[in-house]
């Protein structure tokens, strides 16, 4: 990567640390408002996505391709959808930390359905948040919306799968 | 969060232990990886940011709880939608929704467009599924979102 792409790539990053100096330097309170809000992000995402992409490298190096395929692939049917329902809902997280697993899974031969699926369940049925959802919003709530939801992320999965085709792969989130 | 660390820590001295050769390969590959999120990442943060300070808690009770029908539901998803809200602040907030006599209808379709369509994190799923996937699939988990807020509402 060379010194055009790195400015290309940071311009609003660099803009906004400008922005935030400026702020607080000048005492300029909804500057100072947004950077709490930016901290509080930021030390969310750097304490758990390096872990998760740790994890990733080492499955990526470990996991045989052949086995994947077998259990989540094209011809994995109604036992695939399970294991990837099984591992989204143990994980945490926001979404975008999904993403770098459901590349993986495609890169290892994961079917289109099964990736999807994956995303749907790991957005809406993670277990660390139902346990949350639970204590605020009641057993009850939480139930229904998980009953609901999980029949139509099955849908949207083969939709998709329809949609983009078999052969569809995630990207390694580079965009180049 | 602790039973992430817990488990990278064991998988990192396993595969240590086994072979560091291919260790450091998947340390570097996963770091690679991690590099190249990071600009689209943080521009995500930015952006939630400054939309949480546009946009407070205080915005949105008002906004989902005016109105109730049809209105009020259509507000619910296209706030749910576009806000990116971590869910130990959405929870909370729902709660304070329904105390305040807003019908479970309105609130469950915001938690449930809240937690399947990402408007803001498009530029991220952009870079990993291309436009036409992402589009698509938020597309479909917006309109799956609302029936499953409608169903709730049916049921509460």
């Amino acid at each position: 990567m060379n010194h055009k792409n790195i400015l290309k790539d940071y311009f609003w990053v660099i803009l906004f640390a400008i922005f935030i100096i400026g702020s607080l330097s000048l005492s300029f309170d909804p500057g100072q408002k947004i950077y709490a809000n930016f901290s509080q992000f930021f030390l969310e995402m750097i304490t758990f996505l390096p872990l998760m992409f740790l994890l990733v490298g080492l499955f990526d190096v470990w996991t045989p391709k052949e086995k994947i395929e077998k259990h989540i692939g094209h011809e994995s049917g109604i036992g695939g959808t399970l294991w990837v329902i099984l591992l989204a809902t143990l994980q945490a997280g926001p979404l975008y930390g999904a993403f770098p697993v459901a590349y993986m899974l495609s890169h290892k031969g994961a079917s289109v359905r099964n990736i999807f699926i994956y995303l749907g369940v790991f957005s809406a049925m993670k277990i660390p948040m139902l346990t949350f959802e639970i204590g605020f919003l009641g057993l009850k709530f939480t139930l229904l919306r998980t009953l609901f939801t999980l029949p139509i992320f099955i849908i949207i999965g083969i939709i998709m799968e329809k949609y983009v085709g078999r052969d569809f792969k995630v990207r390694s989130g580079t965009g180049r | 969060m602790q039973i992430l660390i817990f488990i990278s820590v064991v998988c990192l001295i396993l595969s240590l232990a086994v072979d560091q050769r291919k260790t450091f390969e998947g340390i570097k590959r996963g770091a690679g990886m991690f590099m190249n999120l990071l600009p689209a990442l943080l521009t995500v943060l930015i952006l939630v940011s400054v939309f949480l300070y546009l946009v407070p808690d205080k915005t949105i009770i008002k906004l989902l709880g005016a109105k109730s029908g049809v209105i009020g539901v259509a507000i619910a998803a296209a706030v749910g939608s576009i806000a990116l809200i971590p869910a130990f602040i959405a929870f909370p907030l729902a709660k304070i929704l329904l105390v305040k006599g807003v019908s479970y209808t309105v609130v469950a379709v915001f938690i449930t467009t809240l937690i399947m369509v990402g408007v803001l994190t498009l530029p991220i799923e952009f870079k990993y599924f291309g436009k036409k996937a992402a589009i698509m699939r938020n597309v479909l988990s917006f309109f799956g979102a609302i029936i499953v807020g409608l169903l709730i509402g049916l049921f509460l």
